[in-house]
């Protein structure tokens, strides 16, 4: 938090409030249907089957007064739970939709990556695509000649510059879309996940230039992620938003433990019935209820103790091969090991599992979980059908005598059963 | 503490009352309307067999559709003027008019994609799909001066060549009239979108309450209402125009060009204050 006085964004009790039930982009016919229903006294016909009648023309807060100031040569982290508001303050941010209530000012040219390669036209050559999505993010012409050579170089694309990106691989097509990003000359950079594009190599050279360009060209980077990691890497300041409000600002560790202690419970049973999805998940027929923890107290496990889950499965229609999967976490959010019980059926309505693990390769330590119901297709294709975050919980040991204590830090999260001796031969010396 | 305000310095607070049009703003994009036009042709160059042909074989059809129905079965006038002349004519001109609203008027609703993840003017979008119908207009055109030099070759067609300059001033007035109509129909379907099915269907409705295929002169003879209604309509100055130029027929007068100018402004003064002020929350709603 240097140099105080060159403020680059400030944000005054901003709100933005959402309407709730019917959402607008309806038809002419459907508000006329709508309108002589309610003047007769009956039951909007348009309204989804189920919607809570309460809830029809309440609104629900995204933000509920945000008040914060970024400096110049910050890299502030903004992290939060699914529906927090992390979106919808970038949305504001970046001007794509307007506040309720409240002022935001922006000293500088902002360079937005909610996504990378806005506006790319499969039919279009990677440099015409160049000068498209650049002028998209505000770039003029002039600004783009000048660091063509410096997009394509980053890019790695090379040669194939001039062909259309329909026939660019996946990975290409985002190391080029992010040059793009990366080259705008802007003051303050403000970027949703961007980074989590191409291969491992391609990841770790976008973050270095992100740092650079805090660190060393002076720019102001808000950034949102679910990776702590790269929080933790890029950031020296973060924000964590909660239910639309900041709950904390400052440090970067201590946001993140912030974070992490809200999202996830430290108990033995997380409940899910009411538990509110990401939108992309479209299929809806197998939902979580609810997982108990049956062979830990208070989140803490035996290592060498086997793990005994519950589940609670609902079903809206009969399914089979259905499959869960735990997803072990490190404390920071990095998967470690995951394990799967296959193979069950589900007849319509609830269905609880209780199913055994053995966790006995974790190192001792603190670990956050995800829990995935799938559906097994053929040749081993799986098709995601609910996933939530699970609960954390503590694995102790109990030292064995003539074994060392495990060091995380150094030996890695994963403790592998011990070595057995297979042959001992003396050979001794006449 | 307050700032020294700083060379980019923007400002965002809740869309409230009649928004205003930020044209500096807009001046500064300008290398992104034009490179919207591009992407359109190459867009439509790649993806079609005949590509660019297209552009030109449109309005061939229509003409050649038109001269059948309504020139040799319906038999209407068209003031002595060659009949695949005048209805290229017509059919190029309203093309033009009719490309604009039909086209922007699906701005919110086929690029909400793009919109809900950047900033940039909106009105990029409509202004860029305006320009890319007037190039394809121009590119008629030219076939159709050529067509006019061929009958002006065999005096059939006598144009008034020192008038052909406003030419340029009357293709304006119809883009901006087109504009205009487009962005209040875009703002709207952000609200209806069954808006959309209309518009198509009555564009076509007005293209026939308009003189495209067949003259003022025509009308006048018939009905007063019917005239009377017809000078009221934006359109009938700049056909009437376009065929007074380049036919020697056809009727204008400066009541006729007053009317068309006074609704031109207010549409299109109506369809940008409506469309700023969608523009700042319709991410919420698509």
């Amino acid at each position: 938090m240097q140099q105080h006085n060159d403020i680059m964004i400030r944000v005054r009790n901003v709100k933005k409030r959402y309407k709730l039930g019917q959402i607008g982009g309806g038809t002419l016919r459907g508000d006329l249907q709508s309108w002589w229903a309610r003047k007769r006294g009956k039951e909007d016909p348009n309204t989804l089957i189920g919607t809570d009648q309460r809830l029809i023309g309440t609104t629900f807060m995204a933000l509920n007064g945000l008040n914060f100031d970024v400096y110049k040569g910050e890299a502030v982290g903004i992290i939060g739970s699914n529906g927090a508001g992390k979106s919808t303050l970038l949305k504001l941010l970046t001007h794509v939709t307007a506040p309720t209530e409240g002022d935001i000012d922006l000293y500088g040219r902002v360079a937005s990556m909610l996504e990378v390669g806005t506006g790319f036209h499969p039919e279009m050559t990677g440099r015409e695509n160049v000068y498209l999505n650049g002028a998209i993010l505000g770039m003029t012409r002039a600004e783009i000649d000048a660091k063509m050579d410096e997009i394509i170089e980053f890019s790695e694309v090379g040669d194939f510059i001039d062909t259309p990106v329909k026939r660019y691989s996946s990975g290409m097509y985002v190391k080029l879309a992010f040059s793009v990003a990366a080259h705008l000359d802007s003051e303050i950079m403000i970027m949703d996940e961007v980074l989590a594009v191409g291969d491992m190599k391609f990841q770790k050279k976008c973050l270095t230039k992100m740092r650079q360009a805090a660190r060393r060209d002076g720019k102001t980077v808000l950034y949102v992620s679910h990776n702590m990691a790269t929080i933790r890497d890029l950031c020296d300041r973060c924000i964590v938003l909660d239910q639309g409000k900041i709950v904390f600002d400052g440090n970067v560790d201590e946001g993140i433990a912030r974070y992490l202690a809200t999202k996830s419970q430290d108990s033995d049973c997380v409940d899910y019935s009411s538990y509110k999805r990401d939108n992309w998940y479209n299929r809806d027929n197998l939902r979580l209820q609810e997982v108990r923890m049956l062979s830990s107290r208070q989140g803490v496990l035996e290592r060498r103790e086997p793990v005994v889950l519950r589940y609670v499965i609902k079903a809206r229609q009969p399914a089979e091969s259905v499959g869960i999967r735990l997803e072990i976490r490190d404390e920071v959010g990095n998967p470690l090991a995951a394990a799967c019980v296959y193979d069950l059926e589900l007849s319509a309505g609830t269905t609880s599992f209780t199913v055994r693990y053995d966790l006995s390769v974790l190192a001792p330590g603190k670990h956050g979980s995800y829990f995935t119901v799938f559906t097994l297709g053929e040749g081993g294709a799986h098709t995601v059908e609910d996933w939530v975050p699970g609960m954390t919980f503590k694995i102790v040991d109990t030292l064995l005598e003539n074994e060392t204590e495990w060091n995380t830090v150094a030996w890695g999260p994963i403790q592998l059963p011990n070595a057995v001796l297979t042959e001992k031969m003396e050979n001794h010396d006449d | 503490m307050e700032q020294t305000q700083k060379q980019y310095h923007v400002h965002y607070s809740p869309a409230k009352g009649w928004a205003r049009v930020d044209f500096g703003e807009l001046w500064r994009y300008k290398d992104l309307i034009w490179l919207f036009v591009k992407r359109d042709f190459t867009v439509m160059y790649k993806q079609t067999v005949l590509g660019p042909a297209w552009v030109l074989i449109n309005p061939i059809l229509s003409a050649a559709m038109y001269t059948v129905m309504f020139g040799v079965i319906a038999g209407l006038s068209t003031d002595g003027v060659p009949q695949t002349l005048f209805y290229l004519a017509g059919s190029a001109l309203w093309g033009f008019f009719a490309a604009c609203i039909n086209k922007i008027s699906a701005t919110f609703t086929s690029n909400s994609a793009i919109f809900s993840k950047v900033y940039f003017p909106r009105l990029a979008m409509p202004i860029s799909t305006m320009l890319s119908a007037l190039i394809n207009f121009l590119l008629q055109f030219v076939m159709f001066f050529l067509m006019l030099l061929y009958y002006v070759a065999r005096d059939q067609v006598h144009p008034n060549w020192a008038m052909m300059p406003l030419t340029v001033l009357l293709l304006a007035q119809v883009g901006l009239l087109g504009l205009g109509c487009g962005i209040i129909v875009s703002s709207l379907t952000t609200r209806y979108r069954d808006l959309m099915v209309v518009v198509t269907f009555g564009v076509q409705l007005w293209m026939y309450g308009t003189p495209v295929v067949y003259p003022l002169s025509m009308v006048q003879g018939m009905s007063r209402v019917l005239y009377l209604a017809m000078l009221l309509n934006p359109m009938t100055a700049p056909m009437e125009s376009f065929r007074y130029i380049f036919f020697g027929s056809g009727q204008v007068n400066v009541m006729m060009w007053g009317i068309s100018l006074l609704w031109t402004v207010a549409l299109l003064a109506l369809g940008l204050s409506l469309f700023s002020k969608v523009e700042k929350t319709f991410v919420d709603t698509v």
